[in-house]
C-alpha cells in the first residue's frame, strides 16, 4: 500500500515537472522509458530465477489458465458496453474498441485513429484515438494503484486481470508482490494473449 | 513484444545460473526503485505531452469512465474464473 502512495506521488511529480516543461524534451525522445521497462524486466526475470520454487512454478502452468485472457476480454467488452450507456458523444462500438486497448495505450490510439479516419475522417479519428489513449493510461494507473486492494478482494487473478496487457511487464513485479510469484507464468501468457488480441478486437469494433 | 519476452528469459537464465549468489536477492529492492522511476518518468512524458494535457479537460471524464468499467469488468469476470474455476482446483491457490 505503501508503494502505492510513492508511486502515485511520483507520478504526479513528474507530471508536473512535465507540465512546467523542467526537463529537456531530448530526454524522453530518446526512448528513455522503454530503457527503464527493460531494465525492470531484466531484473523481474533475475528475481524469478533465482527464486528456489522456480521448478513448482515451470510445473503449475495448465491449460485453465487460458480462462484468465478470457475473463479480461470478456468483463471489459461486457463493462464497455455499461459505460457506452454513460457516454453520449460515442457509440457502442467506439467504446469497445476504446476498451479493446486493455491498457495497451500506445498501440491502440494509434490503431483506432487509423483505422476511424477513413470512416469518421482524421478529425473524429483524432478524438476517439485521444480517448484511448487516455482511457488506457488511466486503466495501467488504476491497475497499479489498485493491485493490493483488487487481490484482497476479488482474488489473487484480479491484479493481472485488471492489468491487461500490462501484467506481462509494467505490472509484473506488483503482481509477484500481491498474488505471489507462482502466479508469473500466467501473468506472462496473460499478457501475451491479450497483446495479440487488441489489433483484432480494435479493427473489428473501428468497422463495425 | 518479444524483446520483453528475451529480456525475461535472459533474466532468467541469470538468475538461474546465479542463484547462489546472495546479492540477487536484493533485486527486489532494486525492482521497487526501478517502478518509482518509470512512474516519475511516465509522469513527465504525460505532463510534457500539451496536446495530452489540453485534452484531459474535454476528455477526462470520458476516459476515467471507460478505464473504471473495464478494470470493474475484469475484476468481476476474474473474481468467477478464481472462485469457481482456480481456487477449486487448488494447485494456483497458495
Amino acid at each position: 500500500m505503501t508503494s502505492s502512495v510513492i508511486v502515485l506521488l511520483l507520478f504526479a511529480l513528474g507530471g508536473v515537472a512535465g507540465m512546467c516543461h523542467f526537463i529537456p524534451q531530448h530526454w524522453l525522445s530518446s526512448n528513455l522509458p522503454m530503457t527503464i521497462l527493460s531494465v525492470l524486466i531484466f531484473q523481474v526475470g533475475i528475481s524469478i530465477g533465482s527464486n528456489k520454487n522456480l521448478k513448482e512454478m515451470i510445473r503449475g502452468v495448465s491449460l485453465k489458465m487460458l480462462l484468465v485472457p478470457l475473463s479480461t476480454i470478456a468483463g471489459t467488452l461486457a463493462f464497455s458496453v455499461l459505460a457506452s450507456l454513460l457516454i453520449s458523444q460515442w457509440g457502442m462500438a467506439d467504446c469497445l474498441a476504446v476498451g479493446s486497448g486493455f491498457a495497451y495505450y500506445s498501440l491502440s490510439s494509434v490503431l483506432i485513429t487509423e483505422m476511424k479516419e477513413a470512416s469518421v475522417g482524421i478529425q473524429v479519428a483524432t478524438e476517439l484515438g485521444t480517448l484511448a489513449l487516455l482511457a488506457n493510461i488511466i486503466r495501467e494507473m488504476m491497475s497499479l494503484l489498485g493491485a493490493p486492494i483488487f487481490s484482497r478482494f476479488f482474488g489473487k487473478l484480479a491484479p493481472i486481470s485488471a492489468a491487461g496487457i500490462n501484467s506481462m511487464d509494467v505490472l509484473l513485479p506488483m503482481i509477484t508482490r500481491c498474488s505471489g510469484k507462482h502466479m508469473v507464468p500466467l501473468a506472462i501468457l496473460h499478457g501475451i494473449i491479450l497483446e495479440l488480441t487488441v489489433p483484432f478486437l480494435v479493427s473489428f469494433f473501428c468497422k463495425m | 513484444m518479444f524483446k520483453i519476452l528475451f529480456l525475461l528469459f535472459a533474466g532468467i537464465g541469470v538468475g538461474y545460473a546465479f542463484r547462489r549468489v546472495s546479492f540477487l536477492h536484493k533485486v527486489e529492492t532494486t525492482i521497487s526503485l526501478t517502478v518509482f522511476f518509470m512512474l516519475f518518468v511516465f509522469g513527465l512524458s504525460i505532463g510534457s505531452n500539451d496536446k495530452l494535457m489540453d485534452n484531459l479537460g474535454k476528455y477526462g471524464y470520458q476516459a476515467f469512465i471507460l478505464a473504471l468499467f473495464g478494470v470493474v469488468g475484469s475484476l468481476l469476470a476474474s473474481y468467477l474464473a478464481y472462485r469457481f474455476v482456480f481456487k477449486k482446483g487448488g494447485h494456483n491457490d497458495k
